[in-house]
């Protein structure tokens, strides 16, 4: 288990989706894997045209089936894996046993989903598309990105204050 | 060999897109034992450049280096896609929504983002302002506030089967069907298309 007091974002901390469990730090050469797997995720994302804020536009307006597949088969795909790791018990390549941590209601899920939907149907782009726009060379989205890494800084600070 | 490249220079199919994207769950689960989760590095980038001495920024960013690398690691996919695997045919937008976007200003439908949204030309003007900079807050907002985006959420969130990443995911949805349907039309009169 994580220590709390050693200040990491641990399996307790409600904001945080993506928590690093692997008990161990990793360094250099171990991180590269993350790197290349990067890689070939956002030439899915540029490939199937899910940066495209057409194709946002299409799955907003009802007008074309393909991003609702490309998620539905994304998520299946997911539950089945999920599924395989915990029924067959697969360990991690480090031969740790996998954690997925679970998800607490809150407020936030409805009132940042909400705020979320609107700039995601706004710029068509979500977090990771909006790093695969600016590789595939429109750059000015380096001003939204920096615009959402305002937006999270903000969160933060009046995180305490808002309703949660 | 040159049938196997155009397989891939062609848009792929969502078929091919999703379980590929479906498959990053596992991967990094079995790599690493992390939660695939992209949204979270726009936090990290906040913890490590100036966390300002927020609580909600003061942890140990550096453990969290391979989500930024993930993040390094999807632009310069997308770079690699776009420069050596790219469709050598314009993007096929459904017509219906094309007549919708033509009704709304949008006159260039030759690349994945119309230029005449998407250009430096409108950084300094009102749609800049609406599409980058208002639009991209509310991105990293919401996103914190919901405490994830389309990839923690509504993939590692409900392959995993938990509800609140599903009730945050329908929340995604309202406020995306809200903009196009309700408030884009009346925004992007308002900054002068």
């Amino acid at each position: 288990m994580l220590v709390a007091d050693k200040k990491e974002i641990n399996v307790q901390d409600p904001h945080c989706v993506a928590p690093n469990l692997k008990q161990e730090g990793e360094h250099g050469a171990q991180l590269i894997k993350y790197l290349i797997l990067g890689i070939l995720f956002g030439i899915v994302f540029v490939k199937a045209e899910i940066i495209s804020w057409f194709r946002i536009q299409e799955m907003f307006r009802l007008q074309s089936f393909h991003m609702y597949g490309v998620i539905g088969s994304a998520i299946i795909t997911g539950i089945i894996s999920i599924q395989l790791i915990k029924r067959l018990n697969i360990k991690s390549i480090h031969g740790e046993k996998i954690n997925i941590p679970k998800k607490e209601f809150r407020k936030g899920q409805i009132i940042g989903g909400f705020i979320f939907g609107l700039g995601w149907a706004m710029t068509g782009a979500c977090p990771g598309p909006l790093f695969a726009q600016i590789g595939s060379g429109f750059t000015v989205i380096v001003v939204t990105l920096l615009s959402a890494i305002a937006g999270t800084w903000v969160y933060g600070k009046f995180a305490k204050k808002l309703p949660n | 060999m040159n049938q196997v490249m155009d397989l891939i220079t062609q848009p792929w199919p969502w078929y091919v897109a999703g379980p590929l994207i479906g498959l990053t769950v596992p991967a990094l689960l079995i790599l690493g034992n992390k939660t695939f989760g992209i949204s979270s590095s726009l936090r990290h980038v906040c913890a490590a450049c100036m966390p300002a001495d927020i609580p909600f920024f003061k942890y140990n960013w550096k453990k969290e280096i391979w989500n930024l690398l993930f993040v390094l690691g999807v632009l310069i996919g997308g770079f690699i896609a776009t420069n050596f695997l790219a469709n050598p045919e314009t993007i096929v937008i459904s017509e219906a929504t094309q007549n919708d976007l033509k009704a709304l200003g949008v006159t260039d439908f030759t690349s994945l983002l119309p230029s005449d949204i998407f250009s430096w030309e409108n950084l300094f003007t009102a749609k800049g302002l609406l599409f980058f900079v208002i639009g991209g807050f509310m991105v990293g907002f919401g996103t914190r506030y919901a405490g994830g985006c389309t990839s923690g959420h509504a993939i590692m969130g409900i392959s995993s089967l938990q509800w609140p990443s599903l009730l945050a995911t329908t929340f995604f949805m309202i406020g995306g069907f809200l903009m196009t349907h309700v408030l884009l039309e009346p925004l992007m009169k308002l900054v002068g298309f």
